[in-house]
């Protein structure tokens, strides 16, 4: 069998697209907030995300999180195979809503937190973390 | 039942009424993510910790829905006021349906 020009071309432009896809499949920054927030506006106040620059170790990434008056936190990291990571709910009985944990991250990339405040409004803040050896098996 | 589950939580054994306190728990679990294969190449089968709630007096605190990006034995750190003397309830549920309990009561100083 013999390409011609053209059928290279053509072949070689459906495999480009062929590798290039994967990567648009993994969700960006913004639509995972706004999926949380269902479309509504998320401002930067009120929301504090402390994470590491550098995670030497992807399966133990110490963060927290802190938005004072907010119902609930969700906190996401764009570049696992599943962005959900937790969320968390703060009752009655909460001092400050505040939360840390240890989370993994298959590898480089954001971690975002989306607090519901109580009027219904959100607050979303991101950070990306570095990581040396991702923590996602394999 | 998972193996080898021990619930550990750190409160202090007394706070000033209505004072902020601080609360660590953590939880020996291995947190499988249903994403690593074994030797043979078949993949274990997800078994983690879906759910985390602390509750004083059954008011309640903090409620965590767990995805399997929590690492290994979860650790959680929040704050509670204490508005009386108590008892802190904490539950964890785990995929497989046991649910791992621990209390802790405070007194006020």
């Amino acid at each position: 069998m013999k390409f011609t020009r053209r059928e290279t071309l053509a072949v070689s432009g459906a495999a480009l697209v062929a590798t290039v896809l994967p990567l648009k499949l993994l969700a960006s920054t913004s639509d995972l907030i706004s999926g949380i927030t269902g479309g509504a506006e998320a401002s930067g106040d009120g929301i504090n995300l402390t994470a590491p620059e550098i995670a030497e170790n992807g399966n133990t990434v110490p963060i927290s999180v802190d938005a004072p008056g907010a119902v609930a936190i969700t906190v996401l990291a764009a570049g696992n195979p599943t962005p959900g990571v937790a969320k968390f709910n703060f009752g009655s009985g909460s001092g400050a809503q505040s939360c840390s944990t240890r989370i993994r991250l298959a590898g480089t990339q954001d971690v975002i937190a989306v607090a519901e405040m109580a009027d219904g409004s959100f607050s979303a803040a991101h950070q990306t973390v570095k990581v040396t050896i991702g923590g996602c098996g394999g | 039942m998972a193996k080898g589950v021990k619930p550990r939580v750190k409160v202090p054994k007394t706070a000033a009424a209505g004072e902020t306190i601080t609360i660590k728990t953590l939880i020996s679990h291995k947190m499988e993510t249903g994403r690593r294969k074994d030797g043979d190449g078949n993949v274990i089968p997800r078994s983690i910790i879906n759910r985390f709630t602390c509750a004083f007096n059954g008011n309640s605190i903090v409620d965590v829905n767990m995805e399997p990006a929590i690492s290994v034995n979860p650790y959680f750190q929040f704050e509670a006021t204490v508005p009386e003397a108590g008892e802190f309830t904490f539950t964890w549920y785990d995929d497989d349906g046991s649910v791992y309990e621990k209390k802790k009561s405070i007194k006020i100083a």
